[in-house]
């Protein structure tokens, strides 16, 4: 697989390597996929994170494994792709091809302007491994769980220093929200109990792609919380990475299962699941 | 010794100490009729700076004559005479460094605006002298660039890496990571950078060799440079030779000299067959563990004149042929015993020996 490209937005990456040391990338001819897939590993949580190729590269050149499986599977250290990213900044041109050096890599070479006639190159191998055919069902798209409530996150900074404070008293935090666009953050100690009362939140209207069966049922009390308890620190982590303040961001539960944050911010998708805890 | 530094040359003189704190722990001390010499060397003496100030960057420069003055001291101790940069600037009007002979104290006075004087009164241990033997000028390959070319092909390699490959041809230059082949290869990033010649000032090469050694002694060296604006000059050789950088000016020169790894079999042979017309094979065991020992043990009873003991005078290309498996290792820098000419003479014929040729940094224009 080849595509040049002028990337810009190379933040997503940095975010997604705040949430995980490594993870799949999938490669298909429309988009690009960052999957990190809920295992006991990973403490449950999964990521799933969709650009659209045509959105980053000029020139998108890739071949499959098959035709009917026109895609790419490959594990890498987004750490790494950051870094490598950061560095090209300014260039001029970049090229990113999958080759094989001393094992699979992603080779990211870069035309650097400089003063003189002829330009800088820089290259950078990031190795990755491919991942066979057999075990891309671990790596599907999540369907979307039932959930009970949706609601629009307040901006994610606020979120992040309220986590952060929080943190230090407990390790476990509830979430709760309802449909009139209310979310308290909330933790509970032998010692103390803290609540932060969000107002005026704005609750998503289904029906956008974003929902797969319709939406939570309509007879719900729109005052009535629904509420997950997760772990703080995923919570937190999630928070950390996020450099950008998106231009959408919601978070769904299901009671007593799963949160669900999407975060939309110009042509990214990244979609986090934490997994509730009773 | 006695010596005052006015105005912006405090803050030069700061910022030298800084980057030899890159280098190692102790600075050595050694005040020269030439200029005030201020050296520091790592602890596997592989990497060795020197920064030799001229007595014109000082606006009072008074040595005793006849009774040679060494010490080295903490460096941590000196940084923290000089520790904000910033306000260095601002505040400090000239500083005076003096030595108290009869306390063994060496005193630094800042005297800044409105009549403030901090006073510092460091202790010393006379030390032996510490100066590599090199001799850049006779090395093949010469480059020399504003210093914001080396920062920014810096950049690209993390803060952490360890060592570099820098590979030339005639035209170009190449500047890699190097990674351990017995390490966990499939998991290291490879980053790769080409510099054109026209980038440079001065590129000249006579051999297409390539070097490897650890960047981040260099990092020192290289906010210096960059803080100063002056142009920076690369040497090399082959393999197994250091490889210098330094950056001059008309009142100061600054040195750090990286040792390289030596891994080619072929170029052992070749440099050994080539020494033994001048001297003897060195002994077939390993330099590393040996030799350096007598080495160390030479550098401490240097302080007496007379025992010339420095071991075998093999060079640090010298390998064992035979024995040891192809184990990638740094060189150590060559570490000359100096002893006052006198008693030198008979022992060691310096003068035949590229490698032994005296160190170049105490030509000062």
């Amino acid at each position: 697989a080849q595509f040049e490209s002028f990337l810009c937005d190379v933040r997503v990456i940095t975010t997604i390597s705040k949430l995980t040391k490594t993870c799949v990338l999938r490669l298909t001819p429309d988009n690009l996929f960052f999957v990190l897939s809920g295992k006991v590993a990973n403490g449950g949580v999964s990521m799933w994170c969709e650009l659209s190729q045509a959105n980053f590269f000029d020139e998108y050149q890739m071949e499959g494994v098959s035709p009917e499986d026109n895609e790419i599977c490959l594990e890498v250290t987004p750490e790494n792709l950051s870094r490598a990213l950061k560095t090209i900044q300014n260039a001029k041109a970049v090229k990113v091809k999958l080759t094989k050096k001393h094992c699979p890599c992603l080779t990211i070479a870069a035309e650097l302007p400089t003063l003189s006639s002829i330009s800088r190159v820089v290259t950078h191998d990031v190795p990755v491994d491919v991942i066979p055919r057999r075990l891309w069902n671990e790596f599907k798209e999540p369907s979307m769980p039932d959930f009970d409530v949706s609601i629009y996150l307040p901006p994610l900074k606020t979120l992040k220093n309220i986590v952060d404070r929080m943190k230090n008293l407990s390790n476990f935090l509830v979430i709760e929200a309802n449909l009139s666009g209310e979310m308290n953050l909330k933790i509970e100690t032998d010692l103390v109990s803290v609540t932060t009362h969000f107002k005026d939140l704005g609750n998503p209207p289904w029906g956008d792609d974003a929902s797969q069966d319709g939406g939570p049922s309509q007879s719900r009390d729109p005052e009535a919380m629904a509420q997950a308890r997760v772990d703080i620190r995923k919570l937190q982590q999630f928070l950390m990475g996020q450099q950008v303040n998106p231009s959408k961001a919601m978070c769904s539960k299901s009671t007593h299962r799963v949160v669900h944050l999407i975060l939309l911010h110009e042509d990214v998708s990244l979609q986090y699941f934490i997994p509730a805890v009773a | 010794m006695d010596c005052i530094v006015t105005g912006g040359n405090v803050k030069v003189l700061a910022k030298a100490i800084h980057s030899l704190s890159r280098i190692g722990d102790e600075l050595y001390v050694e005040p020269q009729e030439d200029g005030l010499a201020l050296r520091s060397v790592n602890s596997s003496r592989s990497a060795y700076a020197c920064f030799l100030f001229a007595p014109l960057f000082f606006s009072r420069y008074t040595v005793h004559s006849g009774h040679t003055f060494r010490c080295k001291m903490a460096i941590k101790s000196v940084q923290a005479v000089f520790r904000s940069l910033a306000s260095l600037e601002k505040t400090v009007e000239k500083c005076h460094i003096e030595l108290d002979d009869q306390n063994n104290r060496l005193t630094f006075t800042l005297h800044c605006k409105h009549g403030l004087m901090k006073t510092h009164n460091l202790s010393f241990q006379d030390s032996e002298s510490l100066q590599a033997v090199f001799d850049k000028d006779s090395y093949a390959n010469v480059f020399r660039s504003h210093p914001r070319l080396l920062v920014d092909t810096v950049m690209h390699f993390p803060p952490s890496l360890e060592e570099v490959t820098v590979s030339v041809s005639d035209e170009r230059m190449w500047v890699r990571n190097h990674v351990e082949e017995e390490g966990d290869q499939s998991k290291a990033m490879l980053t790769e950078l080409c510099l054109a010649s026209d980038e440079f000032d001065h590129f000249a090469v006579q051999a297409h060799n390539s070097v490897t050694f650890c960047l981040k002694e260099l990092r020192g060296l290289l906010v210096f440079a960059e803080s100063t604006g002056l142009p920076m000059s690369m040497y090399f050789d082959e393999p197994g030779s250091p490889v210098v950088l330094s950056v001059t000016d008309s009142v100061l020169e600054g040195n750090f000299v990286l040792a390289t790894l030596s891994d080619d079999p072929n170029h052992r042979k070749k440099n050994n067959s080539r020494r033994t017309h001048t001297r003897p094979p060195p002994p077939p065991d390993d330099f590393m563990n040996d030799d350096i020992d007598s080495y160390l043990i030479a550098m401490d009873t240097s302080v007496a004149p007379g025992s010339s003991a420095t071991g075998p005078p093999t060079p640090p290309l010298s390998q064992d042929k035979d024995t040891q498996p192809p184990n990638k290792k740094f060189c150590s820098l060559f570490f000359g015993s100096v002893l006052p000419p006198s008693s030198q003479m008979s022992t060691q014929p310096v003068s035949s020996q590229q490698v032994l040729a005296s160190d170049s940094e105490d030509d000062v224009q």
